[in-house]
């Protein structure tokens, strides 16, 4: 199966909670006029700008292990060597809001509109998150339909770049998925063009086998607390 | 109120183009482009820090007085130059190389300037090498380096490493920063600090400089 998705802009239009977070801004607490009606035209900025396009296509465990192996610069030990193994199946996702936002995120900067910039870039990089739920869900439907998962399986969304899984898989994945279709290119470093974009793999399986303990050798000398958020909102499931 | 404080009160206002009128005025009065600057605009920017570290105000309202900093900055820079008026040190920094992220590192860079350093922004994808070289060409006291990939992080050690085998630890400091970086990943690979946010990394590299 190869899908394409194009979601509607309000389903990835993100909430001024989520977005005051990545600013700093506590929930609870009431930001400045100023602040939020440079959300509002940030928000606006983004309606305007945002092209969001995505491609999912499934995958075997053998050709994952390929795309998982990548130029073999892994760490030894990953959550994700653990997971993908379990799945019940896998797709390949590449997501991307489009060239545009990130120029205009750019533009502000070189303009000295540093808080709209870093308010856009924020909605921008909350709107490219939420894009990613619609891809697992997207997925999870997919199987759904095919009769081929349960009501309790659950599909996550693992990235090159994060949690021991080095960024030059990117190349492998580039080769298999080819979101060029989409607009997404890699360049040398193994680096996505637009900037707004996502990719990786979705893993669909029982719930248990998404949830770890972050104690890999890497995850002492890391402060990213998604993949614990991720596992918390797992356990609560 | 004495124009330099109407300055330095509309700046922490985000009010770009009264700080810009008022600097022409202040010029326009005689007033030293040194004293705008020091009493004015970086006072200003001194108290917007206090109050980003105090958790008062956000990033946001840091940003808005950075821009009314930038439009006083505008008109001070060229007299700046001419006079020959130092800068309180120059600080080099990047997104490593892998990493195209650099929203963090340049905010950094705006509040650096607001500050009074002299930020030579090398962008993004910079290689070890470019820091070091940069740094060393320019006598800059500072690297400071940002990552947002666990997998770039790997990078920021080989600064360190070049730093170390060329016998420069005493002459060039670094501070690192950025989502996945942690003080103990600091700590592991001879970073001299970490700044764990915006606000703390500035803190850091004034206290690294001796301008606490």
């Amino acid at each position: 199966m190869r899908q394409f998705f194009i979601p509607r802009i309000e389903k990835i239009e993100p909430s001024r909670e989520g977005v005051f977070l990545s600013q700093g801004i506590a929930r609870g607490v009431k930001p400045s006029k100023k602040i939020v009606e440079l959300y509002s035209t940030a928000l606006l900025l983004y309606r305007e700008l945002a092209e969001p396009k995505g491609v999912i296509e499934t995958i075997s465990v053998q050709d994952f292990s390929q795309v998982y192996s990548g130029m073999g610069l892994n760490e030894k030990k990953t959550p994700l060597a653990t997971i993908y193994p379990q799945s019940q199946y896998l797709a390949i996702l590449a997501f991307t809001l489009g060239e545009a936002i990130s120029q205009e995120i750019t533009r502000l900067f070189k303009n000295n509109d540093f808080a709209l910039g870093s308010m856009l870039d924020s909605v921008a990089s909350e709107g490219a998150d939420m894009a990613t739920r619609i891809g697992e869900q997207e997925f999870y439907q997919f199987l759904m339909a095919k009769d081929q998962c349960k009501p309790s399986t659950t599909v996550l969304l693992y990235s090159p770049g994060y949690c021991g899984w080095h960024i030059s898989a990117q190349k492998r994945l580039f080769e298999y998925l080819e979101p060029e279709e989409i607009g997404i290119t890699l360049n040398q470093r193994f680096l996505m063009v637009p900037l707004k974009s996502i990719t990786g793999v979705l893993v669909a399986g029982k719930r248990d086998i998404h949830i770890f303990k972050n104690n890999y050798s890497f995850c002492d000398k890391c402060n990213h607390r998604s993949c614990i958020m991720r596992i918390n909102e797992q356990k609560k499931r | 109120m004495d124009i330099i404080n109407q300055i330095s009160e509309h700046l922490q206002k985000g009010e770009d183009q009264k700080v810009h009128k008022l600097t022409k005025s202040a010029l326009d009065q005689q007033k030293s482009p040194l004293e705008i600057l020091n009493d004015g605009l970086i006072a200003g920017m001194n108290i917007i820090g206090d109050q980003f570290r105090a958790h008062d105000i956000f990033l946001p309202d840091v940003l808005l007085a950075a821009k009314a900093m930038y439009a006083g900055m505008d008109l001070l820079k060229p007299m700046l130059i001419k006079e020959g008026i130092p800068s309180r040190g120059k600080v080099v920094i990047g997104s490593v190389q892998g990493d195209l992220h650099d929203i963090g590192k340049n905010l950094v860079g705006i509040m650096l300037k607001g500050a009074g350093y002299e930020v030579i922004d090398l962008g993004n994808d910079v290689a070890p090498e470019k820091f070091v070289d940069t740094a060393k060409g320019n006598n800059a006291g500072v690297i400071g380096m940002s990552a947002l990939l666990t997998t770039t992080m790997t990078v920021m050690k080989q600064v360190v490493d070049i730093i170390k085998r060329e016998e420069l630890s005493g002459q060039i400091k670094t501070i690192i920063g950025g989502a996945p970086v942690s003080k103990a990943f600091a700590d592991e690979i001879g970073a001299d600090e970490y700044g764990y946010d915006v606000g703390h990394a500035v803190e850091r590299i004034k206290a690294m400089t001796g301008h606490n």
